[in-house]
């Protein structure tokens, strides 16, 4: 509610409120450097918001300490833009990483959780890849395993789909449809792609200058007589 | 903040600079004064990163649970795989060592004292510095490139999103590598310098190992030995911490990642030189 980011001078949010509820897609859509990326870090607490309130699940983020917010992570499942998987791992101990750190799962028992999720996203067999063996799509599916493996409430996508070709961008934005009729989890998912996020979302929220522009399903925004609005959904649909 | 290492690294030149450009023209020393300012700003300002970074460090390193797992596999990183590096490194200063100092021993009559002078540079100084230089070069520049990669493809950010403290699990593991295995890589380098000490001076003059280290340890004293070694402890804790610094507060993408391993290198040997000659002050204020 109200929140609040500034970088020196360079003010990228100036009271953003949004709620997403219980089992909601909730599309952010905006130009690049609009804030779409530090929303979702503030959200996380990577980033400290300068003003305003940030709650899930009932807990207000900006008042708890390491450890609280820790608990309050675990919840959570972030893929990141370029998929953030740690390079010096195994594409299996990649998604098993937060399962040897936050559950008293047995070797065996981590390994067949990372075998499902990997088969989930379509990437069971390159369990013993490293990241660097595989293309940006297989490195987003692999993150999006990860960001599954604590079977999070909340999932928040940045740019699932960016850098990727069309037909891949699909697949992505067909594993967001089946993650949400299959767990139900709620999801806020940043992006450019207009179409791909009326594929998979329930809402759209659209970023201007640090405000939001407007908000509502792809037929509401794409009716606007806003400048902005009609100019951004113009180029998006070329 | 980015350009505050460059700055620092620029001191020299900045003093040389001021100093040549002063005496000529006293109006140019007038444009100096904003620059030293922002250098003395960037140093400042470094060192107060730094403190709120070993503050976070500490925290992260006394605060269960420990990584064990990690902090052997940094031990191997760290240690197992900079030993030829520094046995060569060692073996080269015993060789050197013995070949120059047998020349000036010999001019004064003292060749006898040989394997003593061997024994005693080697553990007292050469064998703990040297091995510190090249762990700061081998390791330092490893980790700031390693954390400084990790930071610009928000792997650091991944892990802090999985509720996973980095400061535990990347830097704390690290620094307590890098203490731990300094000690044991300066007893190997200190190992392979007098051996090769001893084969440089056989091939010149045959002695038996025995009596070359008869004599080289004669006079040797528990407390010759112990401080120079636990001093290599204070240089993996320099080492650990600037590089993992260095590392973790990159930015600017792949150039950033090239500055980062560039200055934990530059900065932790740096911090290991001016440790030795505190320690060395305080070795001989304690000890005599």
């Amino acid at each position: 509610m109200d929140l609040q980011k500034a970088f020196g001078e360079q003010k990228v949010l100036k009271g953003i409120s949004l709620e997403v509820r219980r089992g909601e897609t909730v599309a952010v859509l905006g130009r690049s450097g609009g804030g779409k990326s530090v929303l979702l870090k503030l959200i996380i607490g990577l980033q400290t918001p300068d003003g305003g309130s940030i709650q899930i699940a009932d807990k207000e983020i900006t008042q708890l300490d390491e450890n609280q917010l820790n608990e309050v992570r675990k919840r959570v499942g972030f893929l990141f833009q370029q998929a953030a998987l740690y390079d010096s791992l195994t594409v299996e101990d990649n998604v098993a990483f937060p399962l040897t750190r936050h559950t008293k799962m047995s070797s065996a028992e981590r390994n067949n959780r990372a075998h499902e999720l990997l088969a989930d996203v379509g990437m069971d067999r390159d369990l013993g890849k490293m990241p660097s063996e595989i293309s940006g799509g297989m490195q987003k599916r692999v993150g999006l395993a990860r960001a599954l493996a604590l079977d999070p409430e909340i999932i928040l996508f940045d740019e699932p789909t960016a850098g990727l070709d069309p037909i891949t961008a699909a697949e992505i934005g067909d594993l967001i449809v089946n993650l949400k009729r299959k767990r139900k989890m709620s999801a806020l998912v940043v992006t450019h792609d207009v179409h791909g996020a009326n594929a998979y979302s329930d809402r759209m929220v659209l970023l201007h200058e640090g405000n939001i522009a407007a908000e509502g399903t792809f037929d509401d925004l794409q009716g606007s007589q806003d400048e902005f609005v009609k100019q951004f959904f113009s180029y998006g649909s070329r | 903040m980015r350009g505050s290492t460059d700055d620092m690294m620029r001191l020299p030149i900045f003093v040389l600079g001021a100093g040549v450009s002063g005496a000529m023209a006293g109006g140019r020393l007038r444009d100096q004064v904003p620059i030293a300012r922002n250098f003395l700003f960037g140093v400042f300002e470094w060192f107060g990163e730094l403190g709120l970074f070993c503050v976070r460090l500490i925290r992260a390193a006394l605060t269960p649970p420990y990584e064990f797992g990690e902090l052997l596999r940094q031990c191997d990183a760290i240690g197992s795989k900079s030993l030829p590096l520094v046995a060569l490194a060692g073996a080269a200063t015993g060789v050197v060592l013995s070949l120059q100092t047998r020349d000036s021993l010999t001019r004064f009559g003292a060749k006898a004292f040989l394997p003593a002078v061997i024994v005693f540079s080697i553990i007292k100084e050469s064998g703990p510095i040297i091995t510190g230089l090249i762990v700061s070069g081998r390791v330092g520049a490893g980790i700031g490139a390693e954390l400084g990669s990790m930071k610009v493809t928000e792997q650091i950010d991944a892990m802090e999103a999985s509720a996973v403290d980095p400061y535990k699990f990347l830097v704390a593991t690290r620094v307590a590598a890098c203490i731990l295995m300094l000690p044991l890589l300066t007893v190997a380098s200190n190992f392979c310098g007098i051996f090769m000490g001893w084969v440089a001076n056989t091939l010149s003059e045959p002695i038996s190992l025995r009596l070359f280290f008869e004599d080289g340890f004669k006079n040797m004293e528990f407390t010759d030995y112990i401080p120079p070694i636990l001093k290599t402890a204070v240089f993996g804790l320099t080492i650990g911490i600037v590089s993992c610094f260095q590392g973790i507060r990159t930015s600017g993408g792949t150039e950033g990642v090239g500055r980062s391993a560039t200055s934990s290198v530059v900065l932790s040997s740096l911090f290991v030189i001016l440790a030795d000659v505190i320690l060395v002050r305080l070795i001989l204020m304690i000890w005599g």
